[in-house]
């Protein structure tokens, strides 16, 4: 009989916890963000918050605009998520209570952002009016308005922002073929230090893990553009100028994009503009070392956790597919069709399983990534870009 | 083009449905008012091409069609361009301004039907 009354006693403490607890906070059990992340709906405005752990969505958020290309970077806490719309909107939103607590137009059309080192300041890179602002991460208040107006005299459309270390952003200019770095130590005044002919029409750059190289890619010309940002002195070098050999390229239907890292600890894997290949390069040297011959033209290039495979998704006509490039081999040992348009890939944080947002089939398939075996569906409204809460402390992402 | 949402999706399929709908009455219109090229394009395909428009011409015109790497393609934007140029700009592509030609993609009457409908802001 005891045994029932604590039983009882038990149940009337949780009624009574239930009852009065979400008066203070909503009766959601406390839970880390470690395992968290957001999935961006691109055709209506939301985003879903969802947890890899048991791999289920928590909750739906709504109200961000123009969500397509949207992108997202995390607070160092990784409670909040920062995304940046299409429309120029910065939404801020709390993973935890699945609130959007900020939200500022920007600017007329942004393409991606990148948030500092120390969490503080969140910088948005823009298409119309062109050129960078800067907010206060806490209060969305702008801190800092960067114009990107090129040597040619025109303002310029910014791609590839990326966070560095030293309080420093890194970014290209589209229609100017330039490469800034913006020192916002003191965000009120900020330090350009500029460099101009970089290659025409750098289209999206990375940083590499460590902040210390940018590469942007180049779509007016075979190549890449290289900064060290340790040696600015040096300026920025070419590398891989010829991997074209001069051939006519295929059309190009998308972008491909350079963020999502192809980087293991002594190789680079990058997308080949309008080829069906990815481009094998070696950090000691920065010289291409190989390729391998993809089914489309590549548009994520992303490594493992690991760094022992790489995963590929691809552009129209051919972004029904999936590709699995082996490192140590360097061939293509799976092939994956996970459904119609698959737009992103993302990892768990310490990469046993992978993310993918298939775009027209309305859903996110999840893969064993030992096994290639699909373990799990969520549905998803026109999902694109995954992001977990892992990013929070990496440099660049 | 395998591009179309899967039929076990019930709200999507009904979403379609009713778009459908929607497009069958607007061919209907332009039809009766003459205008012939949406004649022998069968509404699944025009169905087709409004998401290709949105999905894939917006990777760099935006999904809203305000612009982005590309330039916006509203009406406003289109203003008095000549629907043969911008006709043969979607065909052969602008090489040197990013824009890939979407010959053997497209036919020839998919594009000018395509233009069309972007000059006069008929994109569901």
């Amino acid at each position: 009989m005891r045994g029932i009354g604590s039983r009882w006693m038990y149940r009337s403490w949780l009624l009574a916890a239930c009852l009065i607890w979400p008066l203070v906070q909503g009766c959601a059990p406390l839970r880390g963000s470690g395992d968290m992340g957001v999935v961006i709906e691109r055709a209506s405005g939301s985003v879903e918050v969802v947890e890899t752990t048991h791999k289920t969505v928590l909750s739906r958020v709504e109200g961000m605009g123009d969500l397509s290309h949207a992108s997202l970077v995390y607070s160092r806490d990784g409670r909040f998520g920062f995304v940046f719309g299409r429309d120029g909107g910065l939404s801020k939103v709390d993973l935890l209570t699945g609130q959007l607590v900020g939200r500022v137009m920007q600017s007329g059309n942004s393409i991606g952002g990148a948030i500092s080192q120390d969490g503080k300041l969140v910088a948005v890179a823009n298409y119309e009016p062109g050129g960078v602002r800067i907010f206060d991460a806490e209060t969305l208040r702008q801190v800092a308005d960067i114009p990107a107006i090129g040597a040619n005299g025109r303002a310029s459309k910014v791609v590839g922002l990326e966070d560095s270390t030293d309080g420093r952003f890194v970014f290209s200019l589209f229609d100017s073929d330039e490469i800034w770095v913006a020192d916002v130590k003191d965000p009120a005044k900020p330090v350009i230090t500029k460099f101009t002919k970089i290659g025409s029409k750098p289209y999206d750059a990375l940083i590499s893990p460590d902040g210390r190289h940018y590469i942007a890619g180049l779509f007016g010309e075979d190549g890449f553009a290289l900064l060290d940002l340790w040696h600015l002195e040096a300026g920025v070098k070419r590398i891989l100028p010829d991997y074209g050999h001069g051939e006519k390229r295929t059309a190009v239907y998308k972008m491909p994009h350079l963020e999502g890292w192809g980087m293991t600890e002594d190789l680079l894997f990058l997308p080949a503009m309008g080829r069906h290949e990815v481009l094998i390069v070696e950090r000691a040297g920065w010289r291409e070392v190989g390729r391998v011959p993809v089914v489309g033209q590549p548009v994520f290039v992303m490594a493992q956790p690991d760094g022992r495979r790489i995963w590929v998704n691809f552009a129209h006509p051919d972004n029904g597919h999936l590709q699995v490039i082996d490192v140590p081999t360097r061939k293509v040992i799976q092939s994956l069709q996970p459904g119609p348009a698959v737009m992103h890939m993302e990892f768990t944080p310490r990469g046993e399983h992978v993310w993918v947002s298939v775009r027209d089939g309305d859903r996110v398939e999840v893969y064993d990534t030992a096994t290639f075996e699909r373990i799990a569906t969520l549905p998803a409204t026109k999902p694109s870009g995954i992001f977990f809460t892992s990013r929070a402390h990496k440099i660049g992402l | 083009m395998g591009r179309t949402g899967t039929r076990r999706d019930g709200a999507g399929f009904g979403r379609r449905a009713w778009i459908g709908l929607g497009v069958w009455m607007g061919a209907l219109a332009v039809v009766s008012s003459g205008w012939a090229a949406g004649e022998t394009i069968p509404p699944a395909r025009q169905m087709e091409l409004f998401h290709l428009l949105r999905q894939d011409c917006g990777s760099c015109h935006g999904m809203t069609l305000k612009g982005g790497l590309g330039p916006a393609l509203l009406p406003g934007n289109l203003a008095g361009k000549p629907a043969d140029l911008l006709e043969d700009i979607v065909y052969h592509g602008l090489p040197e301004r990013a824009m890939p030609p979407w010959e053997g993609l497209l036919t020839r009457q998919e594009i000018r039907w395509l233009v069309e409908r972007l000059i006069k802001g008929e994109v569901p």
